[in-house]
């Protein structure tokens, strides 16, 4: 431990326990955290990080244990007192108010006001805000719409507006999942000005490589216990993989090298005003191609194209030489293509539904006789797959939205996969993944190309998809911008491909 | 029957206390049988047959809306425009069912037909015209009145035949408005556990976008929920019609907000994608033993009205409580 007993502590948690419904997610956790430091949390899908930050932003109050803030014991009934206190998580989905200001945004909660009964004042509310992006160095105009910005600047608009609040302890839960390279490395390079000014981050993730460079501790959990916590500069990756999971991690295989399959899925002059225009390319079956770019570059526009979600307006496409009309999902179901959508929570997921119900959702026909839905062969299927994925589940019974972020992943996988398509689109698949059942579903997809599916994935870690394709596609504000192959490839040469000029 | 995979049980966003699950469960029950047994203390005869199948006479139109409005709300819709439904299709059934008109079966398909073209135009504003269900029922509620008082000339319908009102007295001492209710309910109560359009029905009321990208025609649903919504409500206005005997331009006034009190009172949720018809057949019948309790305690209809009032939100609020933390 680096930690003197002079360095003062902001925020202690002391056993802290919690269950649902009976089950434990998290079973005495305790954690430090000290003045301007970034503490990495770190475990498999399901460990019960969420769980613990949530506990820490007042979301819920444990069931035993206790948070201290200085020191001293606190109960925090509500994320406002915690805001209160000083502690703020930004969430990855709800990402303040739309339809405001990005200065409003920001001050939300602290607005200066002129006088008693509440005008607000205009002026300083923009200086204000202006002042808190200066001092992030982030150029966005405070006067712009929430809306208008991306996830990427959302999230930083959100950070602004922790240290509008005077925030000491800034919870951030995978903020990097969503984004791309580039945009993930401003955020870090956020989260280093956040600890110069002394403020100390909690920082969940499932990238590796970001923790070995922003953290200074790592605190492992594991089926809601502490395993260790450990000064970020002596681990590597192979010991974090290790800690997390209990044991050593699988060697992944490697992909087939050459593909002679018929082409399975053909675009041609693909476009969409606005959105993307003239893309063209071929997918083989047995081969995995990679679709590459920034956010906003049009990727999961032309995969939703393909897909009938987003139906294009020019061009053509065809499956296994024939050319189809793919005006909604269902059309595109019928022909054996399936789809991952990116976002689990706006286009995934029932929420309301049960981990099964959500599973056979796109292949319902298959367990029906006749319109009567056959429950047994439901639950057994979707035990299978629950084993297949290791899905920890919150009980069968509960709304699919109780699972952890991986898990839920998981959950779309098999759904797409329950269709049995010849032709898989996947965005973003492995969003909010652990590291092991990363390497699981690596080993999956190519599994699944070696029996010659075709698969088109779009991802934004450049890792994946250099490990995954046999050829990279990269976008470039709507249009191709070229092909590369991944095996001589570097994720500079994409990145080089993708940026703007 | 392994199903109704949907009761209010898998509703709560939250976590639950100890002892909720019990309660979430049977909740309604219990509730049920407190008045029951409270209005029992005070009325001895209260659990006699007459009277209990007096209420399922009073509740059975109640009732069959309320199964109807259970599939909109289900898909995250509403339907206000039932109880000119009631009265459209009342009018439209008892205009063909004069004696010596037709069998009786015309009238009764006819108001049925009529209520479910209603219900195909709703689902088709709200799908095709996005239109806010609300401002589409909103409209039908209205324009179905005019058509229903234009097409009677403003007066009731009467003189019709004994085939047709039969439709509301009895089969062996058993109100046949009782019995379709009981059919209507049953018959939901399978089709939404154990069926693909049901399940499809949850999943477009939960949340739209990923049922559309998991290739649910969430349009079709949506239509089917409203045309089965405006035909279930053309059958209570029939059964209606063959209670009172005449055709009413004037009747059904405000039935949709009791069929939705029935609705949410048994665990649906407004925002659609949790809930079921069991649920649904306990609150209206819990409407319907406070309706028949306060009359037969001679409690003034004034009275009436607040105490309903307060326990329509009295058991809404006991049930989310026990549902969140
Ligand atoms: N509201 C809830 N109701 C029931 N169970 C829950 C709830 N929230 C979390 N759980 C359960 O608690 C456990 C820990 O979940 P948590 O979300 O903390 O995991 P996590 O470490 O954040 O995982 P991930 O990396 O997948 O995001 C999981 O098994 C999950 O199913
Ligand atoms: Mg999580």
């Amino acid at each position: 431990m680096t930690r003197t007993a002079a360095t003062p502590l902001v925020l202690q948690a002391c056993a802290l326990a919690k269950a649902f419904a009976g089950t434990p997610a998290l079973r005495g956790v305790s954690l430090d955290v000290v003045w301007g430091e970034v503490h990495a949390v770190m475990g498999e899908n399901g460990a019960g990080k969420s769980t613990l930050m949530k506990l820490l932003a007042g979301h819920f109050p444990p069931d035993a244990g206790e948070i201290q803030i200085d020191g001293q014991a606190v109960r925090l009934r509500n994320p406002h007192e915690a805001l209160a206190r000083g502690i703020v998580m930004i969430h990855q989905e709800l990402l303040g108010f739309p339809e405001l200001t990005v200065a409003a945004n920001i001050l939300m909660g602290c607005e200066p006001v002129i006088c008693f009964p509440g005008w607000l004042d205009h002026r300083r509310i923009q200086r204000e805000a202006a002042t808190r992006l200066d001092r992030l160095g982030l150029d966005i105009p405070p006067e712009r719409l929430l809306r208008e910005l991306s996830v990427a600047e959302r999230q930083m608009v959100e950070i602004a507006r922790a240290l509008a609040h005077r925030a000491r302890v800034v919870i951030m839960d995978e903020p990097t999942s969503a984004l791309s390279e580039p945009e993930a490395n401003a955020l870090l390079a956020i989260v280093g000005e956040l600890q110069r000014d002394g403020v100390a981050v909690l920082y969940i993730t499932h990238r590796l490589e970001e923790v070995l460079r922003i953290a200074d501790r790592v605190t492992v959990l594991r089926d809601g216990r502490h395993i260790t916590t450990e000064p970020a500069p002596g681990l590597t990756a192979s010991r974090l993989v290790e800690l997390m999971a209990g044991r050593a991690a699988a060697v992944s295989a490697t992909r087939s090298e050459t593909v002679t399959g018929e082409i399975a899925l053909e675009v041609q002059g693909l476009g969409r005003r606005h959105r993307f225009r003239d893309v063209s390319f071929a997918v083989r079956q047995g081969e995995v191609v990679g679709l590459a770019g920034l956010m906003g570059a049009g990727r999961t526009e032309v995969a939703s194209a393909i897909y009938g979600l987003a139906p294009a307006d020019e061009g053509e496409v065809r499956a296994f030489g024939h050319p189809v009309r793919l005006k909604h999902p269902r059309d595109a179901l019928a022909l054996g293509i399936a789809m991952v959508t990116e976002d689990r929570r706006e286009s995934g997921l029932v929420p309301q539904l049960a981990l099964r119900e959500n599973m056979t959702l796109a292949s319902l026909r298959q367990f029906c006789r006749g319109p009567f839905i056959d429950h047994a062969r439901e639950a057994r299927i979707a035990a299978e797959q629950v084993r297949a994925f290791a899905i920890k589940e919150a009980g069968s019974r509960q709304p699919v939205s109780r699972l952890s972020g991986g898990n839920q992943q998981k959950v779309l996988l098999a759904r797409a996969l329950l269709t049995r398509p010849r032709i898989l689109i996947l965005d973003e698949p492995t969003r909010g993944i652990d590291v092991a059942a990363k390497a699981d579903i690596y080993a999956l997809i190519r599994r699944l190309a070696a029996e010659g599916m075709a698969v088109l994935l779009v991802s934004s870690e450049l890792p994946e998809i250099l490990a995954l394709s046999h050829r990279v596609l990269v976008m470039r504000e709507g249009r191709l911008a070229g092909e590369l192959d991944p095996r001589t490839a570097s994720a500079a040469e994409v990145l080089h491909l993708a940026m703007p000029d | 029957m392994t199903s109704a995979p949907h009761e209010p049980a898998s509703a709560s966003p939250h976590q639950s206390v100890p002892g909720g699950d019990w309660f979430r469960r049977y909740g309604l029950v219990l509730t049920l049988a407190v008045v029951c047994g409270a209005l029992a203390l005070v009325k001895p005869t209260f659990f006699s047959a007459g009277n209990l199948i007096n209420i399922v006479r009073q509740i059975s139109i109640n009732g069959i809306l309320a199964v109807g409005v259970t599939y909109v709300l289900l898909t995250g819709g509403v339907d206000l425009s039932l109880g000119s439904l009631v009265a459209l299709t009342g009018v439209a059934a008892a205009s063909l069912a004069h004696p010596g008109d037709w069998p009786a079966l015309v009238p009764i398909l006819a108001g049925v037909l009529a209520g479910l073209l209603c219900g195909l135009v709703n689902g088709t504003v709200i799908t095709a015209g996005r239109v806010a269900p609300f401002i589409a029922t909103l409209g039908m509620m209205t324009a179905a009145r005019g058509l229903a008082l234009v097409a009677s000339g403003g007066r009731p319908v009467s003189n019709l035949s004994p085939a047709f009102t039969s439709l509301g007295g009895e089969v062996a001492g058993i109100p046949v408005p009782a019995l379709i209710l009981l059919v209507v309910t049953l018959g939901s109560w399978v089709f939404l556990g154990n069926t693909r359009l049901g399940r499809h029905l949850y999943a477009v009321g939960g949340n739209e976008m990923a049922a559309r990208a998991a290739g649910i025609n969430v349009t079709g649903v949506k239509l089917f929920a409203y045309a089965l919504c405006g035909a279930l409500a053309g059958l209570a206005g029939v059964v209606l019609a063959a209670r009172i005997t005449t055709g009413q331009p004037n009747a059904g006034i405000a039935y949709e907000l009791d069929a939705i009190a029935a609705v949410v009172i048994g665990g649906t949720s407004l925002s659609g994608g949790v809930g079921g018809v069991g649920g649904t057949f306990l609150g209206a019948l819990l409407l319907g033993v406070l309706n028949s309790g306060l009359d037969q305690l001679n409690v003034s209809a004034y009275y009436q009205q607040i105490i309903k009032g307060v326990i329509i939100v009295g058991a809404v609020w006991l049930d989310r409580r026990t549902r969140a933390r």
